[in-house]
């Protein structure tokens, strides 16, 4: 314990003296706010009415503080705190891009109109169970990924993310949920433990494990050293958890167990969270190394695209069908990570935020269609354009940004990363795109085509009561509208008006392939080596 | 395990552990020991404990939840970091007073209430783990697990 | 020195990928906990083998000696233990109740969220 009269050092080797800017406290107040807000409902988890208020007031903070940190990146470039006052690279950096704040406050919107549905969909026994603080934590863990400057840093936030995601995950402890969880969580966990292997490998190989300091070293470093083999377990690792053909297995064996609002959360956010570390690690940081491997990436993209198509047009429960529209959107992420170039990368952050939205909300439609009907089989499903007109509509319009049909927000990404692929010469990769598009427009057309068009299936038509069942048009309860509309009136928004979205997914992407600003963001005394 | 032995004895390992992982969690912030190892060794009592005695006997003995000790130590952590905010210095940055209590000057600093969070946090988790172990399958809804 | 923890290290991963191989869930976790060791012996042989010196600073001086041995890797080991005991202990808890609720710990007989007989989706109407 240094008391303070001890001889006087020179701090400033080691120190960062000045005080930091007001608002770069906002680098690291989204997840020191979930953090301690998770904490807060595990100790009141008791006082299950207080959990609702506490949990929606957090997450709508959350967005305000994601809304002020994109506009503040955007303003001035990308803003760095780093942890304890120590100098990067010792201490801990969150550095936060217009990539990563995008991602965030996205996730926070989905995350906020998901916990608005939960209001219907989850019991006081789920509540109980913990269900708002897993999700703050799980937000943590989300927001911790998306704005950490740190590689080890960035292995520990997937870890929370994911540890919070398996009490998420066994929310009811029905059986199947356990069952599911468990595939989840060993498979998950693999995919984390590779991660950790690649790191350990970064390390022994740079030394350092600070992002803005690999980036700035990888030039002089790059002969020499088996940075290839390096990219490529990181691919792996971090396609695991993206849910990338072959490792995607995981996904639609246990993404429909769980409550709907969990899957939908799951859907929008988890594997998202994987295609962000997989952009930022191989294109901003081993740039070369991925256009070495980039056949091998594209490959991969295809195959989880037509193979995740066709999954969608095997399934008879709507949640696994879904499940397989979210591998169709990471193989499209994928597509522009394999062309790399900064319209490609652009288009594959623009699909990413299109898909955080449009999964969840697709997800959430599924949860709706169960309330109507009570059923999740598309060969019992029917009847609902009668029971409920608007949700018919709003589920059509759901579909059509699934599919990447105008005049919804699915289109933009694809015509940017077709327009990317198409560039390079890669009319392979644009014939997948455009043939798993297809595949899964004609999936979700059949159901819409068997759960709203066809008439309700009675299974005795004289004694099923045909105002239940059939005809009675359904009362909207709004904790489940509310979230639906609104997240159809943003896919819709971003359909007609994509300018902003695309600019900032090309800024993002243009950060990303020239790294000076995230450097000097870091290491403000060094300019590029 | 209902040996006359272990019941004897258990209450008095419990409590011996419990100082021991106290004086851990202290003494590590110079030298070994530190919150999570204090924590795993205030866990490993009470895990003991419910060896001895059943898990609902621990359940009683801490008074709250397992999960809601684990969430208090959050709490804590957190905002421990949070009072740089009003020194002028990055988040997470050591921050020291030093009170005079009955004569002695008393080193007390962020870096230690970031500690006995971690300590709850360890002591919270591991213990809602274990007494999920120790549950018997009838008596499952006693304790209701790790989660 | 390395030679040796490399071997070392491939022995832990060929055993841990040999268990994970397997269909029974406590012979997977066992697995897993093997793997994690293999990436707690790999970070730390990342960090540079010495044996010289340990990363304390002695007293009246204010750095560290430069022979001293690199103090980062055993705080990256140190939070990889934290992560993967709590997982394990974690997965325990989750695989016994698997067991419990699903009577088998084989992962072929875990069917009752993927059905074998699950019907295609209908072709018309």
């Amino acid at each position: 314990m240094a008391a303070p009269t001890s001889t006087p050092v020179d701090l400033s080797t080691a120190m960062i003296l000045a005080p930091p800017a007001l608002g770069d406290w906002l680098v690291i107040l989204p997840v020191a706010l979930m953090i301690a807000t998770g904490g807060l409902l595990m100790m009141i988890r008791k006082s299950v009415r207080l959990h609702a208020v506490i949990g929606l007031s957090a997450l709508a903070l959350l967005i305000v503080l994601d809304a002020a940190l994109l506009w503040r990146v955007w303003q001035n470039g990308p803003i760095t705190m780093t942890m304890g006052r120590w100098l990067p690279p010792f201490g801990i950096s969150f550095t936060a891009d217009i990539f990563g704040a995008s991602m965030a406050l996205a996730s926070a919107i989905v995350a906020l109109l998901a916990s608005i549905f939960a209001l219907k969909d989850i019991s006081t026994t789920g509540l109980r169970h913990g269900f708002v603080a897993f999700l703050m934590l799980m937000m943590a863990g989300v927001s911790g990924a998306f704005l950490t400057g740190d590689i080890f840093n960035l292995y520990v936030w997937f870890e929370v993310l994911l540890i919070s995601s398996f009490g998420l995950l066994i929310l009811g402890s029905e059986p199947r949920q356990i069952e599911g969880a468990l595939k989840y969580a060993i498979l998950n966990l693999i995919a984390t433990t590779l991660f950790l292997i690649s790191v350990g490998y970064l390390y022994a190989i740079f030394g350092t494990l600070n992002m803005a300091d690999i980036a700035r070293k990888e030039a002089a470093i790059r002969e020499g050293a088996p940075l290839v083999t390096l990219t490529a377990l990181f691919v792996l690792a971090f396609g695991m958890k993206a849910a990338a053909f072959p490792v995607n297995f995981w996904l639609p064996a246990s993404y429909h167990t769980p409550r709907i609002t969990v899957s939908a959360l799951f859907g929008g956010l988890l594997t998202k969270v994987g295609i962000y570390a997989l952009i930022k690690v191989t294109v901003m940081l081993f740039p070369v190394e991925r256009e070495a491997i980039s056949l091998a990436i594209a490959v991969s993209a295809v195959l989880t695209m037509i193979l995740g198509a066709l999954g969608a047009l095997a399934q008879n429960d709507l949640r696994r069908m879904i499940g397989y529209v979210v591998i169709v959107g990471i193989g499209n992420m994928l597509a522009g990570v394999a062309v790399g170039t900064p319209v490609a990368v652009g288009g594959a952050i623009l699909y990413a935020l299109h898909s955080i939205v449009a999964m969840t909300a697709l997800y959430l439609m599924a949860g709706e269609v169960f309330r109507l009907s009570g059923s999740w089989q598309l060969s019992t499903l029917g009847g609902l354009w009668a029971r409920s007109p608007w949700f018919a509509g709003v589920s059509f319009a759901l579909m059509l940004a699934a599919s990447g049909l105008p005049p919804l927000s699915g289109l933009w990404p694809k015509v940017v990363l077709l327009k990317a692929s198409l560039d390079i010469g890669a009319w392979w990769l644009a014939t997948a795109i455009l043939v798993s598009a297809f595949i899964v427009t004609i999936a979700l057309a059949r159901v819409f085509l068997l759960a709203y068009w066809r008439p309700a299936i009675t299974d005795d038509p004289m004694t099923g009561d045909p105002m239940a069942s059939a005809g009675a048009v359904a009362a909207a309860d709004w904790r489940t509208a509310a979230p639906l509309c609104l997240l159809t009136a943003l896919v819709l928004f971003f359909g007609l008006f994509p300018e902003p979205l695309l600019q900032a997914s090309q800024m993002a992407a243009d950060g990303l392939a020239d790294p000076r600003a995230y450097i000097r963001s870091v290491f403000p005394e060094a300019a590029t080596p | 395990m209902n040996t006359l032995i272990l019941r004897t004895v258990a209450p008095l390992i419990t409590a011996l552990m419990l100082l021991f992982s106290v004086f851990v969690l202290l003494r590590g912030h110079n030298e070994p020991g530190g919150g999570f190892i204090g924590g795993l060794i205030a866990a490993s009592a009470l895990a003991i404990f419910g060896v001895a005695y059943g898990p609902g006997a621990v359940q009683r003995a801490i008074r709250f939840h397992p999960m809601a000790i684990a969430g208090a130590g959050l709490f804590l952590s957190t905002i421990s970091g949070f009072a740089s905010i009003f020194a002028g210095v990055p988040f997470m940055s050591g921050l020291w007073i030093y009170p005079n209590v009955f004569g002695v000057e008393l080193p007390l600093s962020t870096v230690m209430s970031f500690d006995i969070g971690v300590y709850l946090v360890v002591v919270g988790a591991i213990t809602a783990i274990a007494l999920s172990l120790e549950t018997e399958p009838d008596d499952e809804d006693e304790t209701e697990g790790g989660r | 020195m390395e030679t040796l923890f490399v071997i070392l290290i491939g022995l832990f991963f060929a055993a841990a990928i040999y268990l994970m191989l397997s269909k029974f869930t406590i012979r997977i976790l066992l697995g897993i906990v093997l793997l994690g060791n293999g990436v707690n012996l790999l970070l730390f042989t990342a960090g540079r083998l010495t044996r010289q010196i340990p990363p304390i600073i002695p007293a009246g001086s204010d750095t560290l000696s430069i022979a001293a041995a690199n103090p980062l890797p055993q705080a990256l080991i140190l939070t990889a233990i934290v992560i993967s005991f709590s997982f394990f202990a974690f997965l325990l808890v989750l695989a016994y109740r698997a067991f419990e609720e699903l009577g088998t710990d084989s992962t072929d007989e875990m069917r009752l969220a993927e059905p074998r007989d699950e019907p295609l989706p209908p072709t018309g109407y």
